[in-house]
């Protein structure tokens, strides 16, 4: 049993707030991924939990007991390195063995299960190898063999990923899940890669500026981010943002875009929305795979609208447009054969079922 | 530069003078003249004097007369001799051994003082090694002084008797070690200091994580990491620590009783102040093969390891 808990955790460096007192918990054999934009945080809350870095205040407890004043060495955990941080004048067998020898664990033991973990992460036969002579993919599962033989309560990874080319990262990233799904131990996992975010974690934390905006699993966060940064962070491309104003028209309300342009707001928002007609600082957020080519057959809150293409960039599977609309650009996602053309105007398709109205003063979607 | 100019080369036309031109603009002929000034200084100051030694210690006191070995076998004979071979390897192993370890302390102290202050700290605890030895040696031949010494005076305040630094074997030897080591630990301090900084913090980290103790960190991660520094600065200390003449020369002349004496001393008192040149000679040459042998061991153990890390 290892649920690790942050209450009120602060970190203060001189007279800056790296870390602005968060709360989480997190349950036992949970994955939990933190994400953000660099500064924001989150390495220094992960190194917290290590006992790398001091807790300036608040309470960190892994396994129910508070570790605040308890030395890295103490604490039971395994943390896996940006830079692999493997010992370079061991061998791999060494290195994966070194928690284990300073814990007097009797050496057969300690045979069994470094073989153990090779064999989990494919890499018996570099045992005899040092650091220098493996790639970096074979580094990395070193660095995860090294957490795994501790069989510790609490997995860190400090962005593990970011070294690797993206091929290969890719390929890591499943092979870190289907570990974890073998293991099960608790894990915190740090990146500032959203999709890394997204295909590991069973609950994300997005962490902005020191506090932590949202948490959710991987689904809720996209589909209903609470904030304006949530919706801009996670998904690639990103949320389209556009400033607008709620209208009252003929008993139903009409999100409106520019002169020329306004949508329907779907029929059962308009008791949420209503509130806000009229009001200044509005943004409609609208993810790119909203706004799509025109087709034969109307789904329920799609409206069609006619705009002209600036760039079009053809992803293979999808072609991205981009356009200009009051000042703002905006992504489509098309049908590659629907045949959009830069500098022509093209029959555009928006799925207003999937909008977000946001208020752009307290950042927060209505 | 040379690269270009080599790869200028012109095409060849048959007469000489252009392969004389040709070989002035061959890449090994330039590299050569690059390097001959540097040649023809240690041919000069270093292979000549050695040959030299060499030719005087193969001849008689009067060096009239060619004897062969005649010098080395003598000196076999002789008691002094095998106590300065004793007394140099003392004195080396002893200062070098300490030299590292407090060089070792000092460097860990200063490298865990905040950016700051270390630039003064690391100035200040230099001093000792920038000042001529010739000097800093006088100064302590004074704290050292039978009747004047400040550490007698001191111990006095503490009723400590009275310590006799340079008048009996044991303290000369002492005092011997203590002032070499005072002069060189600061140098092992700089270098141990630069390998300190080139250990990834993360591996202290990862090390910390894997539960070593500050003790296991040194002894598993700083220690294999500076290997090889530590072993280069250890056998160059130990070449001039061996070969050093002035501090023995300044502090005890090699007395009481030829007891402090080394072999630069030594082979000092015999070829110029006794007027042997040529078994002076023969003494001085005794250092090559014993550094020999010490600089083979090292090298090859840093060769060894070279590749790993």
């Amino acid at each position: 049993m290892a649920q690790v808990t942050l209450r009120k955790v602060v970190k203060m460096y001189d007279e800056v707030q790296a870390v602005r007192g968060i709360d989480l918990d997190i349950t036992d054999k949970e994955f939990i991924v933190l994400v953000g934009p660099s500064g924001c945080g989150k390495s220094t809350t992960l190194r917290m939990i290590a006992g790398l870095e001091e807790i300036s205040g608040g309470d960190i407890a892994i396994g129910g007991d508070v570790v605040n004043d308890v030395p890295p060495k103490d604490r039971d955990i395994a943390m896996v390195f940006q830079n692999y941080a493997l010992y370079p004048h061991m061998n791999v067998y060494e290195n994966m063995s070194f928690g284990l020898k300073l814990k007097r664990t009797p050496k057969d033991e300690i045979d069994r299960r470094v073989k153990q973990a090779a064999q989990i992460l494919d890499i018996t036969e570099l045992l005899d190898r040092k650091p220098k002579q493996l790639s970096g993919g074979q580094r990395q599962r070193v660095a995860m063999g090294r957490a795994i033989v501790r069989d510790p309560k609490v997995f860190l990874f400090d962005e593990p990923l970011s070294n690797l080319d993206a091929k290969l990262r890719v390929q890591m990233r499943t092979e870190i899940k289907k570990v974890h799904q073998k293991v099960r131990t608790t894990t915190v996992y740090v990146t500032h890669d959203q999709v890394e975010a997204m295909t590991l974690a069973d609950r994300v934390v997005v962490m902005n500026a020191g506090l932590i905006e949202q948490v959710g699993s991987p689904n809720d966060l996209y589909h209903s981010p609470t904030t304006k940064f949530v919706a801009g962070f996670i998904g690639s491309p990103a949320m389209n943002f556009m400033p607008c104003h709620l209208e009252q028209a003929a008993g139903a309300l009409r999100v409106r875009l520019s002169d020329t342009l306004s949508f329907p707001v779907p029929a059962d928002r308009t008791v949420r929305y209503a509130p806000q007609v009229g009001k200044a600082n509005l943004i409609l957020g609208l993810r790119p795979e909203h706004i799509t080519e025109t087709r034969p057959h109307v789904e329920p809150n799609q409206h069609d609208f006619q705009n002209p293409i600036d760039v079009v960039e053809p992803m293979g599977m999808e072609t991205l447009v981009y356009f200009t609309v009051a000042g703002s650009e905006m992504c489509g996602r098309v049908n590659p054969n629907a045949g959009a053309t830069a500098e022509k105007p093209m029959k555009l398709r928006a799925d207003l079922s999937n909008m977000h109205l946001i208020d752009d003063g307290t950042g927060k979607v209505l | 530069m040379a690269d270009i100019a080599a790869r200028g080369s012109v095409a060849a036309t048959g007469d000489s003078r252009s392969s004389l031109h040709k070989l002035m603009q061959r890449k090994s002929t330039i590299a050569f003249l690059m390097t001959l000034p540097l040649i023809v200084l240690i041919l000069v100051l270093v292979a000549y004097p050695a040959g030299y030694a060499v030719y005087l210690a193969m001849l008689n006191k009067g060096m009239t007369r060619f004897v062969g070995f005649g010098n080395f076998d003598f000196l076999f004979g002789r008691e002094t001799f095998w106590m300065v071979v004793y007394q140099s390897c003392l004195f080396a192993i002893t200062a070098v051994i300490f030299k590292a370890i407090i060089g070792f302390v000092v460097a860990h102290f200063v490298h865990n003082i905040p950016s700051k202050g270390q630039r003064k700290w690391r100035g200040m605890l230099l001093v000792p090694w920038v000042i001529p030895p010739a000097m800093s040696t006088l100064a302590w031949l004074w704290l050292f002084d039978p009747s004047y010494s400040a550490l007698n005076w001191i111990l006095a305040g503490f009723d400590i008797e009275r310590i006799p630094w340079t008048g009996e074997t044991g303290w000369a030897r002492f005092s011997v070690i203590l002032v070499n080591v005072w002069i060189g630990a600061p140098f092992f301090m700089i270098m141990y200091l630069a390998a300190l900084k080139s250990v990834p913090e993360q591996l202290y980290e990862a090390a910390s994580i894997d539960g070593a103790a500050w003790w296991q960190r040194i002894w598993y991660v700083t220690l294999p990491m500076m290997r090889n520094i530590i072993a280069i600065t250890a056998l160059f200390s130990l070449i001039v620590t061996f070969a050093n003449f002035d501090i023995v020369r300044i502090l005890t002349r090699g007395d009481p009783l030829n007891s402090t004496q080394i072999f630069g001393t030594w082979a000092f008192r015999v070829g110029i102040e006794s007027g042997d040149i040529p078994l002076g000679s023969a003494v001085s040459l005794f250092m090559v093969p014993i550094l020999a042998v010490a600089a083979t061991f090292i090298l090859r153990d840093i060769t060894k390891r070279g590749s790993e890390v």
